[in-house]
């Protein structure tokens, strides 16, 4: 397991996340871990009390993560929202618009290609759950 | 003609360094194959049989002199010479080497033209009618709302890793040039009752193995909420679509199994929360698009008369030109179905007369046609002939639009890694039939579109004739189909029968076309004519 790659500055979370049945099912839990088919809006009644969401990519090309982290951005979750599993440093600039501020890849990434990749885009076209200004944005400002 | 900004190019500056440093990585070995495919694919590059094949994007199909230039020069520098036009108003190349890639992508950014989402699980190129701006039936120019869209859905965060690609055009006029229905979104702008500019959104549509025509699911969505209603269609699609079966994973498939009406509710629902959310351009965003798409100084008091005395050139000029809004002008087609040729190739030579001649005759401009022919969309009355001779002499004359001759063809099993049979030889087989004969001209408007698997990318159902290659015992065999349509009258052709062999398939054309001319009544296409008769005079010919 590699290290986690974090855009936070509180302390982690120090327990592990429960799926997300358990988690609606107890109420003690303050971290629940996502899987694609999971409807990521289930979780919204109860935000408030979760410091940790973990969204699980079992396979790089299932996209379905990147909406369920949206959709918890756009529903006001502020806590810690953590890409797990194949996840590809080539997808790190997207995730980071669509609200992840934390990752923890199967595979470790490399410092520089990390850099890179967060740094490679001059601007962006879409508002997303991100803070960056849109360019249609910046045209008409 | 759209122009980039500084925030357009520095963004497809990035992209092609994004993709010289991924390119490197693979070939260091820090990326896998699997994981540089998914990479290699949103930047047009695809492994076919042969070699690399790279799609270069061409936005709405819309071109200028200098790009088809840069087009030209490419096939010569890193290809072999020419250029194939596309169903989806591209251009790929056959013959590339992936080292070459990144370099083929800095050449292209230096014209304002890339690769970006050309392949890929994707928001692929916009597609447009391609008489845009041009048209006489248009309601409006539908390309600044492509525009828009295409920036949009460049680089979207969200919906990189759809389940499968995502094909979207947009028209404005009742007459369909642009297989509207048969896309993943369909977008025609219309106007409603208190004369507003709008969008109705067809969704679902789509051929490969499962044709689909896409149902209306909204009638008018406002222009100022254009972006947010297709953000909600592509996040109930991304959040539902199936990713379990690569072949149920198009958009159609969802629409089908939920039903329209469960879709769009569920769209709608989405649609609502992110009016909240912030995530529309504002209009005036819209309208600084549109300004770069006003018409040009047309010559209006430019001669409405054209000089038909030179025969060749008024059979030229019955077929291939189109009515403009403008009377003193027409919209030319330049055919890429030479008799005998491979449908959509043009060699750099070509581009490079094609270029000069838009810029001396067409307001500098040309489009790519889905029917992989090329457009001068602005042509006056009164150059028509300098310019058929121009064309005549370099192969690009032919009189055929919408022809017997005029077929859409897959690169089927010469080229591609999908393929079950050769649609390029069909192709040609079927033209020189034609050719030869003498019915071209007399069979009138007949659309042949042949694919070589059972992907459609030859679009045979659309075809009011359809040809399909598959694989039977090793042996490649040709199933016939009839009544398709990808326009306003659209509809799914039907298969015949049993299938063909490579010459029983050219024979079987012919027997079908002599039904319709011994049935057809004043005025009606093949299509019209079969869907009069039914499918039965058909098969007693073919097999009876």
């Amino acid at each position: 397991m590699a290290e986690t790659l974090r855009y936070r500055d509180d302390e982690p979370v120090d327990h592990p996340a429960v799926t997300v049945d358990s988690f609606l099912d107890q109420s003690n839990a303050s971290a629940v871990r996502i899987e694609p088919g999971d409807d990521a809006r289930a979780l919204v009644p109860h935000l408030e009390r979760l410091a940790l969401i973990e969204v699980n990519f079992p396979a790089f090309g299932d996209g379905r993560g990147y909406s369920s982290a949206r959709i918890l951005r756009e529903a006001g979750y502020e806590g810690e929202l953590r890409a797990v599993g194949d996840v590809l440093v080539d997808q790190l600039a997207y995730m980071r618009r669509c609200g992840f501020d934390a990752f923890e890849p199967d595979k470790q990434f490399d410092r520089d290609d990390v850099t890179a990749a967060l740094e490679r885009w001059p601007g962006v076209y879409q508002q997303a759950a991100d803070d960056r200004t849109p360019i249609w944005s910046k045209r008409h400002a | 003609m759209y122009e980039y900004d500084q925030y357009d190019q520095a963004m497809v500056d990035a992209r092609v360094e994004e993709f010289r440093d991924q390119a490197r990585r693979r070939l260091e070995g820090k990326l896998t194959e699997d994981q540089f495919k998914p990479l290699r694919l949103m930047n047009g590059l695809y492994l076919q049989l042969h070699a690399y094949m790279l799609r270069v994007a061409v936005p709405y199909g819309t071109l200028d002199s200098r790009q088809m230039h840069a087009l030209a020069d490419i096939a010569d520098k890193y290809d072999r010479g020419y250029g194939h036009f596309t169903t989806r108003q591209n251009i790929q190349y056959n013959w590339i080497k992936l080292e070459d890639a990144a370099d083929i992508l800095a050449d292209l950014a230096k014209v304002e033209m890339h690769a970006i989402q050309t392949s890929g699980n994707c928001i692929r190129n916009i597609s447009s009618d391609h008489f845009a701006g041009a048209a006489a039936d248009e309601l409006v120019d539908p390309r600044p709302y492509a525009e828009l869209l295409r920036q949009w859905s460049s680089f979207h965060p969200e919906f990189s890793y759809l389940p499968r690609k995502f094909k979207i055009a947009v028209i404005a006029s009742e007459t369909d040039r642009a297989a509207m229905r048969l896309h993943d979104i369909g977008i025609n702008i219309v106007t409603n009752e208190a004369g507003e500019l709008g969008a109705a959104f067809y969704v679902g549509g789509g051929m490969g193995r499962t044709p689909m025509i896409a149902p209306c699911i909204n009638p008018f969505v406002p222009l100022d909420r254009l972006v947010t209603y297709a953000e909600a269609c592509l996040r109930v699609y991304n959040r539902y679509g199936r990713r379990d079966n690569k072949y149920k994973a198009r958009i159609k498939i969802l629409v089908h199994e939920l039903g329209a009406e469960e879709y769009t509710r569920q769209v709608e629902e989405e649609f609502v929360h992110l009016l909240d959310q912030g995530v529309e351009p504002p209009l005036a965003e819209l309208e600084r698009i549109k300004g770069y798409f006003e018409d040009p100084a047309f010559d209006t008091g430019a001669n409405a008369r054209i000089d038909r005395s030179d025969p060749d050139f008024a059979v030229w000029v019955d077929r291939n030109t189109v009515e403009h809004k403008e009377p003193g002008y027409v919209s030319a087609v330049i055919s890429l179905k030479p008799v005998g040729g491979i449908p959509g190739d043009a060699t750099a030579e070509q581009m490079r007369l094609m270029a000069d001649l838009a810029k001396d005759y067409s307001f500098d401009e040309l489009r790519v046609m889905h029917t992989q022919n090329i457009v001068l969309p602005h042509v006056r009355k009164a150059d028509l002939h300098a310019l058929w001779a121009a064309l005549d002499e370099a192969g690009l004359g032919s009189p055929n639009l919408d022809t017997v001759e005029d077929i859409i063809a897959c690169p089927g099993l010469d080229y591609c890694s999908l393929a079950n049979a050769r649609s390029i030889p069909i192709a040609q087989r079927i033209a020189e039939r034609f050719a030869a004969n003498g019915k071209t001209g007399t069979l009138g408007e007949l659309k042949l579109k042949i694919s070589g698997c059972i992907n459609a990318c030859g679009h045979h159902h659309a075809g009011h004739i359809g040809i399909l290659g598959v694989d039977r015992k090793g042996v490649e065999n040709y199933q016939l189909l009839l009544g398709g349509s990808e326009a306003e009258d659209v509809s799914l052709a039907k298969i015949t029968g049993p299938g063909f062999d490579e010459n029983g398939i050219v024979d079987a054309v012919e027997t079908v076309t002599t039904v319709y001319e011994n049935e057809r009544q004043d005025g009606e296409r093949f299509v019209d004519t079969y869907r009069r008769i039914g499918m039965n005079p058909f098969k007693e010919a073919l097999y009876g």
